[in-house]
């Protein structure tokens, strides 16, 4: 390599290495600010806000999810299994949403400790299956939990 | 190897060589994105929670793939063209800016009807996102930078400076899922070691979409460049013979 195309070299990767450092410095910077939602072990540690808009993610906790009346009012638990916090939200829900399941709610806390939601948001992982999968998976988890040999 | 290396950066030979090449590489791309298009919309099982919706993975995965991979490909292009002065590089370059944009946009609207459905939104400001829609961006950059310039040669440079310094949004969007919460799943294992999830009958249609969708970028690729030397050469011999054969021909 001749020294003027080692030159060319050098800043061709200095202009990736720079950027890369200054990008990975305000990354840094912003800390978890960049998080598009909190868990409820993090508002459990208090750093929300009281009155906040904020959005939670969790799981809906198993059993937890009742139907207020003849409306579309519902209540959940919102867990990420270390801490939970309670959900109440009125309205529409998307296909996805059930017990189980990822959740990301926007809302604010209210004094009780609810978190009033006005809008739901349904998160799934990055496992996809069919249903016969699905079915079998279940069938094999209950034999198990029951005692049997799966 | 670096000989037929630094004969590829002949725009002569590197025109000569991709004309008997494209008609194949496009007959096995049409016949890759045939099988898989139709495998994975039509005859895949349905998701256990998202039923059909899910089949949109089958071209939102391998366009936003396809749309880091371009970029990575478009940066070495560039690097390339920086540090050694392979005019081909440049050329191959311009080319990938349009095509990654184009990817980039398909995954983002992908990704938006496949929302809707399943998260219940069309669109959220979380770091995945946000940072895809920044990748379009950087593209349509690169490219506009690239036609403000008169002159060819600082249009190349400009643009190469551009592509480097937006080669840093790759392993943010990447890692996007891993590094902070997000609404966005993170990317799917595929499932060799695990039965369970993600099973064959699921994935192998999207490796035979996803080399497809490969093959389609190379074709793209290849022509726009082949067209794009034809453009820049137009005063070499070579070239003007070729238009003589061409025009004799017709």
């Amino acid at each position: 390599m001749t020294p003027a195309r080692k030159q060319k070299l050098m800043i061709v990767g200095s202009i990736v290495l720079g950027s890369a450092v200054a990008v990975a410095l305000m990354l840094y910077a912003f800390n978890q600010g960049l998080n598009v939602f909190f868990t409820p072990t993090e508002i459990a540690e208090g750093k929300v806000g009281a009155d906040q808009n904020i959005r939670i993610g969790g799981m809906v906790k198993m059993g937890s999810l009742v139907k207020q009346g003849a409306g579309t009012t519902i209540t959940f638990i919102a867990t990420d299994t270390n801490e939970d916090i309670p959900v109440a939200y009125t309205g529409v829900l998307p296909d996805l949403f059930r017990e189980g399941q990822g959740v990301v709610a926007e809302g604010r806390i209210d004094a009780n400790g609810v978190f009033q939601a006005n809008s739901i948001l349904a998160k799934h992982d990055e496992n996809y299956m069919s249903a016969e999968v699905k079915a079998a998976l279940d069938a094999a988890a209950e034999r198990k939990a029951a005692g049997g040999t799966p | 190897m670096w000989q037929w290396f630094y004969k590829l950066g002949s725009p002569r030979y590197f025109y000569e060589m991709t004309t008997g090449f494209v008609p194949w590489l496009a007959r096995a791309t049409f016949l890759l994105l045939a099988i898989g298009l139709v495998w994975g919309l039509g005859f895949a099982p349905p998701d256990y929670q998202m039923g059909d919706n899910y089949r949109i993975i089958y071209i939102h995965v391998p366009t936003a793939s396809g749309a880091i991979w371009i970029y990575a490909m478009m940066a070495v292009m560039a690097a390339m063209h920086m540090i050694w002065n392979i005019k081909v590089a440049d050329m191959v370059a311009k080319s990938c800016a349009l095509i990654g944009a184009s990817f980039c946009a398909v995954a983002l609207v992908t990704g938006a009807f496949w929302g809707k459905p399943t998260w219940g939104t069309y669109w959220i400001w979380d770091a995945k996102l946000t940072a895809t829609l920044i990748l379009f961006f950087v593209y349509v950059g690169v490219m506009a930078l690239r036609s403000a310039f008169d002159s060819e040669t600082a249009a190349s440079k400009a643009a190469s400076v551009l592509t480097l310094v937006g080669v840093v949004n790759l392993p943010i969007i990447y890692y996007a899922a891993y590094w902070w919460n997000t609404l966005h799943q993170r990317s799917s294992e595929l499932g060799v070691r695990d039965a369970s999830a993600n099973p064959p009958e699921i994935w192998i249609p999207a490796v035979f979409s996803g080399f497809g969708l490969i093959g389609l970028i190379f074709v793209i690729i290849i022509l726009h460049t082949r067209n794009e030397i034809l453009l820049r050469e137009r005063r070499a011999q070579w070239v003007q013979e070729l238009v003589k054969q061409e025009t004799g021909n017709a």
